[in-house]
């Protein structure tokens, strides 16, 4: 078999290629919003105890709404929609880190404690809870925790969530449909290599014989 | 109704085969291609990359994301398995650690490994170092399986004619990445060498083939491929083999035993079907085990008798002794020259486009043998935690107009961050000789049983000053070539505290040396055909017969050494009477 017949193996054709190309940018549409795939569907290779698990995890809940409102503000502030791509929470991330938190039991604590820590900061400051500080105020308190190099020493703790909510979120936007898209990762298709394009190997002073 | 009852075959195979991955897969290849009646048990289940590899599935489809809470590899690796397996536990030694990994599946671990393929060299059946033991074959009597292995399953690299790191057969390499270009360069200049990789993966159409694609360059071997174009022993020995109708594959049997006669031969095995729990057994001519060089350890340490008291094969009381992994330690980091790249499809091959074969004299290093290195990096496929590393850098480089940031943050700002970052990540990963050592061993744990009743293995290994001082040269190199392509270190500083960050025993999968292969009866388990100095019609076909593996992962030469037994076997059958 040579590469054309390979690509026809897996259901494509070398013109069906774009196809699949412009399949993918009509999903992003009509998907958009959504955490995962559902998770009703097993794909092939999947095995029966990662199925059930991965249904166990979706039907359980572990956020209370206020807390899922709290995380979906934390999220849009960390990625924000800008003139490129929209934000966090637009690409599903809540929903994520609500999965993820039940998959690593490990981050359960971390994230609800910290939660919570940031809303006992904002009654202090503010006398009201993290979600309902106005925008202003939000920032500010992110501002405290958002740089561990310059935080001061009592918002340690807060850097340690933050840290941890920062990543989920990143993790969450980044490998959902609308951030791999924004990320300009244009692989995973069947396609040639011939190595690095030309005017690549100029930009970096490179001659194509190394 | 009866409580265990044993259902048993009235068929007598030729060959009885324990296990489906590169060992199994070859003398059941070999075999059933020559015309014997094989039984071929695996204890997990039946698995085809054409109908089962997660390949070409995005991030998104994976509730996790990729991450790996379930799979060691992520949710898209294709081994079914692990470090750790319920219900089927080992312990270790207090104060010594192994970490045995075991995939449940057709093709074992064969599915998922990294396909990088390497020939052992002459130095390495016949070590000159003065410590590591030698084999009792040389280079040039595995030389003609390397051969035609490299004719039958497809190799690519390049004839580069360096000491003891033998050429192949080899099809065109994967031209170089852009941050392998700066490896290239960074490496040079530090005196290491870099030359293309080699890897099991069909670059081109391989001559005489025919039911394998050629690759397309989706950079996803780890998933297996579905147009076997690259090398599992499911897609490219198993299942070609039960074409010919000669080999039968029976999946979800777990082997308990193998079963001897009064003479001290093997007559079968009895095994358990994993799934409805009912016992068999099996009867056979030869029983040929390749199971992975601990469970193969564990099942001759199981399957004692009036003949072999002490397990079967091992009067020399060798069997599990001298294991060995290979060390591994790395570095990553990354290129500021590459930041804000212009995005391209550079996924190319799932295995490395460019390798370091090790390119030291050792006369003036503290540690015998050597290492070599693998490099990643650059645009690949979104997957959980992939930019963990930015938000912790993002302050050590500066803007376009000079300015640097706080470490950390938020907003549109983190974001561009995101962007500029991405690709420029580059790691390196050393994985160099671990020595064979009679002090390193497994064992049946004497109190713990597994959840079918089987005896489990108690592991005793301990690193060297030898592992420790090669691990401390790797960073030493790394940090060389890293400083030298102008790239900035994102992992920790590994020192002393750490052993140079040596991972533990196991970690890099490629343990062998249980039964090891010898002119000696007293001094080794196998003789050099692989085949029990104790009972003749018994064959380990895995990485159990190695004595002492070189830096080279060992796949490519538990293929040649089966290869080379299975067709021993058929110049011998009828002494061996099948």
């Amino acid at each position: 078999m040579n590469r054309r017949e390979s690509i026809k193996a897996i259901g494509l054709t070398t013109v069906g290629t774009g196809i699949l190309l412009e399949s993918c940018t009509q999903e992003d549409s009509n998907k958009a919003g959504k955490a995962t795939e559902p998770t009703s569907k097993k794909l092939p290779g999947v095995q029966d105890f990662e199925h059930v698990r991965n249904t166990r995890l979706s039907s359980e809940q572990f956020f209370t709404d206020h807390e899922m409102a709290t995380i979906t503000v934390l999220s849009d502030i960390i990625i924000p929609k800008d003139d490129f791509s929209e934000s966090a929470s637009a690409a599903g991330v809540p929903a994520f880190i609500e999965f993820m938190v039940k998959d690593i039991p490990d981050y359960k604590l971390p994230m609800r404690g910290g939660l919570k820590w940031l809303d006992v900061q904002c009654l202090k400051r503010y006398n009201k809870v993290f979600v309902d500080c106005d925008e202003k105020e939000q920032l500010n308190m992110v501002d405290e925790i958002a740089y561990p190099l310059k935080a001061r020493p009592e918002m340690q703790q807060g850097v340690a969530f933050f840290n941890l909510m920062r990543s989920l979120t990143a993790s969450g936007f980044f490998t959902s449909e609308i951030g791999v898209k924004d990320i300009g990762y244009v692989g995973n298709r069947p396609g040639p290599w011939d190595g690095v394009p030309e005017d690549v190997l100029s930009q970096y002073g490179f001659t194509g014989n190394e | 109704m009866k409580h265990f009852e044993i259902q048993e075959q009235d068929q007598v195979y030729d060959a009885i085969i324990v296990g489906s991955g590169a060992g199994g897969g070859m003398a059941g290849y070999v075999l059933a291609n020559a015309g014997l009646k094989v039984l071929m048990l695996e204890a997990g289940p039946f698995f085809d990359p054409a109908k089962d590899a997660l390949q070409l599935r995005w991030p998104w489809e994976s509730p996790r994301r990729g991450a790996s809470t379930v799979r060691p590899f992520g949710d898209f690796d294709a081994a079914y398995g692990g470090w750790q397996l319920e219900g089927e536990p080992y312990s270790t030694v207090d104060g010594t650690d192994f970490q045995w990994f075991r995939a449940r599946m057709l093709g074992g671990r064969t599915n998922h490994w990294g396909r990088i393929s390497l020939r052992m060299g002459q130095d390495d059946f016949k070590p000159t170092d003065g410590v590591t033991d030698e084999w009792p074959i040389t280079y040039e009597e595995v030389k003609p399986f390397y051969d035609k292995v490299d004719r039958l399953i497809g190799i690519y690299g390049t004839v580069e004619g360096l000491p003891n790191e033998p050429d192949g057969i080899f099809l065109k390499p994967p031209k170089p990445r852009l941050n392998e270009l700066f490896i290239k360069r960074g490496a040079k200049k530090a005196g290491v060498t870099v030359i293309p990789g080699r890897g099991s993966v069909l670059t081109e159409a391989l001559p005489g083939m025919k039911g394998r694609g050629t690759c397309f360059y989706c950079g996803q071997c780890g998933r297996s491929c579905k147009v076997y174009g690259d090398f599992s022993s499911s897609s490219c020995l198993v299942i070609p083999a039960i074409k010919t109708n000669n080999l039968k594959v029976i999946d979800n049997a777990m082997v308990r035993e193998v079963l001897t006669n009064e003479e001290g031969l093997a007559t079968g095995v009895s095994y358990v079907n994993t799934v409805d729990l009912k016992e068999y057994s099996v009867r056979g001519k030869l029983v040929i085990l390749g199971a992975s060089a601990c469970e193969s350890a564990r099942l001759l340490l199981n399957s004692k008798s009036k003949a072999h008291p002490g397990g079967l094969g091992n009067s020399s009381g060798l069997v599990g002794k001298y294991l060995h992994d290979s060390t591994g330690s790395s570095m990553s980091g990354f290129i500021p020259d590459l930041m804000e790249r212009k995005r391209y499809n550079e996924d190319g091959t799932g295995s490395v486009h460019i390798y370091s074969p090790w390119w030291l004299d050792n006369k003036k290093l503290s540690f015998p043998r050597g290492y070599h290195i693998e490099y990643g990096g650059g645009l690949h496929m979104p997957s959980y935690g992939f930019l963990d590393w930015v938000p912790s850098v993002n302050g050590q480089v500066p803007d376009k107009n000079g300015n640097k940031k706080e470490q950390g943050g938020y907003g549109v700002s983190l974001k561009n961050d995101y962007r500029r970052f991405y690709g420029a990540n580059v790691g390196m990963a050393g994985r160099g000789t671990a020595l064979a050592h009679k002090h390193n061993y497994c064992e049946i744990d004497p109190g713990k049983v597994d959840k079918f009743g089987i005896p489990v293995l108690r592991f005793h290994y301990k690193w060297g000053k030898e592992e420790v001082a090669q691990a401390k040269h790797m960073q030493e190199t790394f940090q060389s070539i890293m400083h030298e392509m102008g790239a900035i270190i994102t992992s920790p500083t590994y020192g002393p505290e750490t052993s140079y960050g040596l991972e533990a025993p196991g970690k890099i999968i490629h343990e062998g040396g249980t039964a090891r292969m010898g002119n000696d009866p007293k001094t080794s388990v196998l003789n050099k055909w692989c085949q029990s100095h104790d009972c003749k019609n018994l064959f380990v076909v895995d990485a159990a017969p190695f004595v002492q593996q070189g830096d080279k992962n060992l796949t490519w030469t538990i293929l040649a050494l089966s290869m080379r037994t299975a067709e021993h076997i058929l110049e011998q059958r009828s002494k061996l009477n099948i």
